[in-house]
């Protein structure tokens, strides 16, 4: 830990070398966030933009509070990000066309709320109040001191927070859950139901799909004895959609059998 | 004098040597931890393992490591280039980063100075080992996806919601030891299990914390992220050479940084096995690094064991155990162990504290053998019977009359 006893406004050498160091990395991280193409590449940016304030937060003597915003906001929240950013593809760029309408008035009104939310803050925080400094806010410990001012004076904010946070997680599973039609068959289930029928033909399984020399794929029906393609051993899916190959040009002509 | 007094003296060339001393070990036990591995794993297989390349076949994994480098690197058409060179180097780099806070010895003589070899002491500094342990997540996630093939993907998604949901468990199993030793600094924790180790005082959190570790590394019976009978190879499928090789390492490393926190959490540390205390002093002090490492190797040998024993969990029932019995068992313990901790500081009266532990022992043997009875209900419930039998040999439907009757 870095713990110099320095007079409150000025910084140690090695301090300002990581300020220095590491300062125009995230602001040119963060910049890379909003231009970059790819979503994954912002949120990749995004990420180092949280690890690099956590090592701020460190060096400022925070260890906790840097600790934390690794361990929250880069190991969980936005692996959960990526998680869904993972699901677009590797190839896919975002679409810069409106599908809600109304969205861009919005999105400028939030964000110019929030910018003025963040510059008097900032202003407040500067200009305003006398800066006590770390190394005596830390006198019990840096999570003793964030454990007391959370649980003592701003314990119904922190209250209210959790609250907000739990209803909006129950409301989006609520929007995400649908009610399922029927209950999922289990493999059991399945095999009960294949023999319980009055016809036992596929009670050993379905056939498979067509294997040839020429082609070996799950969208070519396999042939019957009498060479006929047989339906039941292609996928419904595939069926529905209408992928499926001929078989008819994969199998044997007279000629080439009598040969 | 506290280990991280003695840090806190070194001079700038103790802390370099120490480090690269940490580093160096990681990599040879990583090494020799491969070799072990195969050799530990052949033995339960009745087979012999590599025992050709030097005595016992100890320089196998160094040939292998040779052959690895010496392979051709490639970048698949479809991948994401620069994401797909950065996550072997994120997982690798972040797995060595664990050992800077783990006290490896105690008091020593260090050419001279009298230090500890632990790089740092930070006062959350298992909160710091969980912290990298995120991040290093990042190395696989990317990796999957950046691979722009599907097998990648599914393994990276996988195990990005293992990791998850397993770290959840994991962290609370370690609110508990928190709670006990109160402090998050790896070597007060460690002195605080002076008289007792937390193993034996924390059972159930020891539990927990064992589960989940496996499923952090993504170890055999928890390694869906590469099941290579469903997705080829996971998240590593496209890549070979020395990235992959990298990605073999830190998978090694990790293994025994996460023992190495086990034996630093609940298993005392560097202290020697109980009655042997008077072994602390040898070597001017280096003798407690054998302890350590006895400790360490113990857990990895289990990690084997467990690689040699059991089948591969399949994914919903291990996201079902995650959730559904790891994070609500371990979150009503800490209440039991917040509870008994404030009783005690509070100098509660003996009685108070006995009907307290008895009064959560009914209740949890209330609750388990109620849950038992609700799914011996079900079972009975889900029974068939009177099958009409066809007139041509068909396969036994299980709980059926027939089935029964034949035993």
């Amino acid at each position: 830990m870095i713990n110099l006893a320095l007079d409150v406004g000025t910084t140690a050498g090695p301090e300002s070398v990581l300020f220095y160091l590491l300062a125009p990395l995230s602001v040119l991280a963060s910049l890379g966030m909003l231009l970059v193409k790819k979503a994954v590449h912002s949120a990749l940016l995004l990420a180092w933009v949280m690890v690099s304030l956590a090592i701020f937060y460190i060096a400022q003597d925070a260890l906790f509070l840097g600790i934390v915003q690794i361990v929250v906001y880069t190991g969980a929240v936005m692996m959960l990000f990526l998680f869904i950013l993972m699901l677009v593809g590797v190839d896919t760029s975002d679409s810069l066309e409106e599908n809600i309408k109304g969205l861009r008035p919005i999105a400028i009104t939030a964000a110019i709320g929030f910018g003025g939310l963040l510059i008097s803050l900032i202003g407040r925080a500067t200009f305003n109040r006398p800066t006590i400094g770390f190394i005596l806010a830390n006198a019990g410990g840096n999570a003793n001191g964030i454990a007391e001012q959370l649980f003592t004076k701003y314990v119904f904010a922190f209250e209210v927070v959790s609250a907000l946070l739990i209803t909006a997680a129950l409301g989006a599973m609520v929007l995400a859950h649908s009610q399922k039609s029927r209950s999922q068959f289990a493999q059991r289930d399945l095999s009960i139901a294949r023999f319980r029928k009055s016809d036992l033909k596929d009670a050993a399984g379905l056939p498979g799909p067509g294997v040839y020399a020429l082609h070996n794929a799950v969208d070519v029906p396999a042939l019957l004895p009498n060479g006929q393609p047989a339906p039941s051993s292609i996928s419904a899916v595939l069926q529905a959609r209408g992928d499926i190959i001929e078989s008819s040009k994969y199998q044997l002509t007279q000629e080439e059998e009598e040969k | 004098m506290s280990n991280a007094e003695l840090i806190s003296q070194d001079p700038g060339w103790i802390i370099a040597l120490k480090g690269l001393i940490i580093f160096a070990a990681c990599v040879f036990l990583t090494i020799m931890s491969v070799w072990g591995e195969r050799r530990i794993v052949a033995r339960m297989q009745q087979r012999s393992g590599p025992n050709r390349v030097g005595k016992f076949g100890l320089l196998q994994a160094l040939v292998d490591g040779v052959k690895l480098a010496l392979k051709e690197d490639l970048i698949p058409k479809a991948a994401d280039r620069i994401v797909f060179v950065l996550a072997p180097v994120i997982s690798t780099t972040t797995c060595f980063m664990a050992f800077a806070v783990i006290p490896l010895t105690g008091e020593v003589n260090f050419f001279g100075h009298t230090t500890a070899m632990q790089l740092t002491d930070l006062s959350v500094g298992v909160l710091y080992v969980l912290a990298i342990a995120s991040v290093g997540v990042y190395g696989i996630v990317l990796a999957g996806w950046s691979s722009g093939s599907t097998y990648p993907l599914l393994g990276g998604l996988r195990s990005s919601a293992q990791v998850i949901s397993y770290e959840v468990a994991m962290g609370l199993s370690l609110v508990a030891v928190f709670i006990y030793s109160g402090s998050m600094s790896t070597s007060e924790i460690v002195a605080a299990q002076h008289d007792w180790w937390n193993a034996v005082i924390l059972f159930p959190s020891f539990l927990i914390y064992a589960i989940s570790m496996v499923g952090e590394t993504n170890r055999a019976p928890f390694d869906l992220a590469e099941a290579e009978g469903e997705l080829v190879g996971g998240f590593h499928t496209e890549y070979s050479s020395l990235k992959f090789a990298l990605f073999f390492l830190s998978e090694y490393v990790n293994i025994i940084a996460v023992s190495a926190l086990a034996t630093t959490l609940f298993l005392g540390g560097y202290h020697a096995l109980p009655g042997l205390n008077f072994t602390e002093q040898w070597l001017g002090g280096w003798f407690t690094l054998v302890w350590f490492f006895i400790k360490v190797l113990a857990f990895f040998f289990v990690f084997v064991w467990l690689r040699g024993t059991l089948p591969r969990l399949r994914y919903d029932q291990f996201m079902k155990f995650g959730w559904k019995v790891l994070i609500p068992f371990s979150l009503a313990w800490i209440m039991v162990v917040s509870t008994l901790r404030v009783m005690s500081q509070r100098e509660s009266p003996r009685f108070l504290i006995i009907a307290f532990i008895f009064s959560v022992a009914f209740i949890y043997i209330g609750v388990t053998s109620l849950s038992d009875r609700s799914k011996a209900k079900k079972l009975a419930d889900s029974k068939i019977t009177n099958i009409t039998q066809p007139d041509f040999p068909v396969p036994v439907i299980p709980n059926s009359e027939v089935e029964q009757l034949n035993g």
